[in-house]
């Protein structure tokens, strides 16, 4: 069965006039179990999507079945959707509240979603990322950026969903803590089963989390491929060859990317 | 236990409770507090205004409405009037001692009242947004057409004049601009990482509002009310000045002005005491608010 | 030739726990060369470079047995003398150029004005210098981006213009302080060639200070290893990957690569020796 299906989806902000499309026309299928992985560059539409999916854009048409239920455009999803779809946000420092103690958020979220043994609770979320109960009281400006995500992850995982979205959740963040968040994705994956679909702009870190990747650019997915393929760089389109060649950290001279060339101005280069 | 482990464990970094949290987090914004001189100085002054309303029948020397025609305007210092008394020949020492209950009424009633309208039309409006959003704001740019004072004459106007309506009358001109910059808050929060987060777990709006929202605005707030209150002790004393405010033979220290300035010539100290009395007051509030704002501003980063 | 020696960097913080020391005794020689400075952040990083401008301010405290650069000790310089050293001497490119350009003025304007401060020359010839740099770091119709305001240009672009504008006074030393970090990988590279080709075009000298190990083994000629506020190792930037420090070694092993596929990435077990040992 498949976790995620997208199709021919759009997203646009704004109207009338100042309506811009973000996403034109994604199609993506996620496996239940699955490890799926979006790259692109800034403005290509990736984290749009996975606000999209959770209904914090509500302004999209197209297909989009979420674990076997079909969303409406603007509806409001109900508490059992939130139960089974989270999302880590990209920022730890903009995602917790700056005056709620990790226990706060912890238990409020648990609360939401009609968990009972609160305390108990608290505690296990913070053990499964790896944090000490000593964590529990803190404010989130005692914690470092990489206890500040392992919080955000907890407060996902708190309502125990079968679907983790997850917008580029180390970019904020230092190499070596990196590397700490993404073997605690990898682990929590196995342990739960999770389904994962993963936003990135760093080819290497989504080829390293990922079974599958789809390459995004301006709105559009240019190309679906493997993990495998990437990594024997049997990509086909020139724009992935190019991403890669940018990130691969191969020395040779840079290829230019079309998508910098030809937007020297930059307003309205992607509004319809 | 020690002062010391009371003080390391206040700021231990890796509170064991709640109330620890919580403690430490007021405690280190104490600290910040106290090491504003100026800020001390004005919360010392409240304190003291505090004590006295509360203890004025025993701090005051005289009855405050003990009329004695054969003393009147009798300068500081006569006999055991040490500030003289008024020209009904009230001592006015008694008379500020019991005004500062007033005073501090007058202060307690448009706190409970302005703020807490402009808290929620505010949040409500900046939150919801649209249809909403343009109707609350335009009845709120209609009360902030009019000069202050001049509204709250045509309130009390219609109300009848009396301490309670001159409250009513201030706090219903006094919160737009809480209103305005609650709004204002709530426009810039309600679009960050942590409100998206919260719903997704699926809280409904009056939730993020009251548990989220809010306790953002309220730090804003408070430092913004601090400094708003000396204005609010010149209204209340100006309405009570131009007689529509609290009604004679009431110790209220605008009123009082408003009763001395016939003799402001000759018997100087009649109007100029209770006036030195609502500068000392409001100097102290806006001090306080300053200090206040230098620990509750989040612009300002460190303390959360 | 020494451009700039630095010695016993020290910047340290009052905090309510005591002074807290950010930069802890930093010290290199820079030649016409092209050094990096790498580092997680809380580093001293970006601080060291900061010092060296002296853009730190109070209550932060700077001390250096000297920080000498043409001969000159600019810990000794006024107020006013480095404000004539910086960007006619040193410059500094910062991390987001939304933040390092002025909104309200266009491109052509704060470039034309960064460099009539430092050089007599009147509007025409600072006009011709201004179009002559936008050439230099790649920007196609510069006549055009002269005239526009920075929230108009892309970030790519923006970066760019703010090299060109750094390097318009012609100084002998740049300081980088993440000059790429805001940018998209596709652009990153494009910018650092450029402003590496000017650099040695120019036979200026370079510090680039970044959190990537790969940009600036690719960038640089030499690499100093910062960590809590030391450099626990300095080696040529071609031999970044033969690095012998533990926390370099643990550095570079944390990033996932697309080349060798693994369950887990290493981690990095930090030693507290790291920050007490002295090289």
């Amino acid at each position: 069965m498949d976790a995620i299906t997208i199709k021919d989806l759009d997203i646009w902000f704004g109207a009338g006039p100042t309506r811009v499309l973000a996403v034109k026309g994604a199609d993506i299928t996620v496996a239940a179990g699955e490890s799926y992985g979006l790259v692109g560059e800034s403005g290509s539409g990736k984290s749009t999507i996975l606000r999209a999916l959770t209904g914090l854009v509500p302004t999209w048409s197209g297909e989009m079945t979420l674990g076997g239920q079909q969303m409406v455009p603007a509806k409001r999803r109900d508490r059992s959707f939130y139960k089974r779809v989270q999302m880590v946000f990209q920022d730890p420092y903009a995602s917790l509240h700056p005056r709620q103690s990790v226990d706060q958020v912890l238990s409020e979220t648990l609360y939401l979603h009609g968990m009972d043994n609160i305390n108990t609770r608290v505690e296990k979320l913070l053990s499964d990322v790896g944090l000490g109960p000593k964590f529990r009281f803190r404010y989130p400006h005692q914690l470092s950026g990489g206890q500040r995500q392992r919080v955000a992850i907890a407060r996902a995982l708190a309502g125990e969903p079968d679907i983790l979205l997850l917008d580029e959740p180390t970019s904020a963040l230092d190499v070596s803590v990196q590397a700490e968040i993404l073997n605690l994705l990898t682990d929590l994956r196995a342990e739960r089963g999770l389904t994962y679909l993963m936003v990135s702009h760093d080819l290497a870190v989504i080829a390293h989390m990922c079974d599958r990747l789809a390459v995004m650019r301006a709105g559009e997915t240019v190309e679906v491929l493997s993990a495998e393929d990437l990594r024997a760089s049997r990509a086909n389109h020139p724009y992935t060859q190019a991403l890669m060649a940018n990130s691969a950290g191969t020395t040779g001279t840079p290829q230019p990317l079309e998508s910098e060339t030809s937007q020297t101005l930059m307003p309205a280069a992607n509004s319809v | 236990m020690t002062d010391a482990t009371w003080k390391d464990w206040l700021l231990s970094d890796a509170p064991r409770s709640r109330g620890q949290a919580r403690l430490a987090g007021l405690y280190q914004g104490w600290l910040k507090l106290s090491r504003n001189w100026m800020a001390m100085v004005g919360l010392g002054i409240l304190v003291v205004l505090v004590m006295v309303a509360m203890f004025a029948p025993l701090l005051a020397p005289h009855d405050p409405f003990a009329q004695d025609l054969l003393l009147r305007l009798k300068p500081i210092g006569f006999e055991d009037h040490l500030l003289g008394t008024d020209s009904l020949g009230r001592d006015i020492l008694s008379r500020l001692i019991y005004g500062s209950r007033i005073t501090l009424y007058i202060v307690a009633l448009v706190t409970l009242i302005a703020p807490v309208v402009g808290l929620l039309v505010g949040t409500v409006a900046g939150y919801l947004g649209g249809f909403v959003d343009a109707t609350l704001m335009r009845i709120t740019d209609v009360f902030l057409a009019f000069p202050r004072l001049v509204l709250a004459l045509a309130f009390v106007a219609a109300l009848g004049a009396g301490i309670e309506n001159a409250v009513l009358a201030i706090s219903l001109t006094a919160w737009p601009p809480y209103a305005r910059m609650a709004r204002a808050e709530t426009l810039t929060i309600r679009n960050s990482d942590f409100i998206a987060a919260i719903r997704l777990q699926g809280a409904g709006p009056l939730r993020i509002l009251v548990k989220h929202i809010w306790p953002l605005c309220l730090s804003s707030l408070i430092v913004r009310i601090t400094l708003d209150m000396a204005g609010i002790i010149l209204a209340a004393a100006g309405l009570g000045f131009l007689g529509l405010g609290a009604q004679p033979p009431s110790p209220e220290w605008g009123a009082m002005i408003s009763e001395g300035r016939r003799f402001i010539l000759d018997h100087w100290w009649v109007a100029t005491l209770p006036g030195l009395a609502i500068f000392t007051v409001s100097l102290a509030f806006n001090l306080l608010g300053d200090g206040l704002r230098d620990v509750l501003d989040p612009k300002d980063g460190g303390s959360q | 030739m020494t451009l700039l020696s630095v010695k016993d960097l020290r910047v340290s913080f009052p905090t309510r726990q005591g002074r807290f020391e950010a930069v802890r005794g930093v010290s290199f020689d820079l030649g016409r060369e092209r050094l990096g400075i790498v580092g997680e952040s809380g580093s001293g990083k970006s601080m060291t470079g900061r010092a060296i401008l002296r853009l730190i301010r109070k209550p932060a405290e700077v001390t250096a047995s000297h920080i000498n650069f043409d001969g000159r000790n600019l810990l000794d310089c006024s107020e006013r003398e480095m404000r004539r050293i910086r960007g006619s001497q040193i410059s500094m490119v910062m991390q987001d150029p939304k933040f390092s350009l002025n909104p309200v003025m266009t491109v052509g304007q704060q470039i034309v004005e960064s460099y009539r401060m430092h050089n007599r020359a009147s509007l025409k010839e600072a006009r011709a210098k201004a179009l002559e740099m936008l050439n230099a770091v790649s920007i196609r119709e510069p006549e055009r981006v002269m005239d526009t305001y920075p929230h108009e240009v892309s970030g790519g672009m923006g970066q760019r213009i703010m090299i060109a504008m750094m390097l318009v006074a012609n100084p002998r030393l740049l300081i980088a302080d993440e000059p790429t970090s805001a940018l998209d990988v596709s652009v990153q590279r494009q910018v650092l060639s450029i402003m590496d080709g000017l650099v040695q075009q120019r036979g200026m000298g370079l510090i680039f200070i970044s959190h990537d190990l790969n940009l600036v083994s690719e960038f640089c000629d030499r690499v100093l290893i910062m960590y809590a506020g030391r450099v626990v190792e300095t080696c040529a930037a071609d031999q970044l990957h033969n690095a012998r420090h533990p926390y370099t070694q643990g550095l570079l092993n944390s990033l996932p690569r697309l080349d060798q596929p693994r369950r887990h990435l290493d981690v990095l077990t930090r030693d507290v020796a790291w920050a007490e040992e002295v090289l």
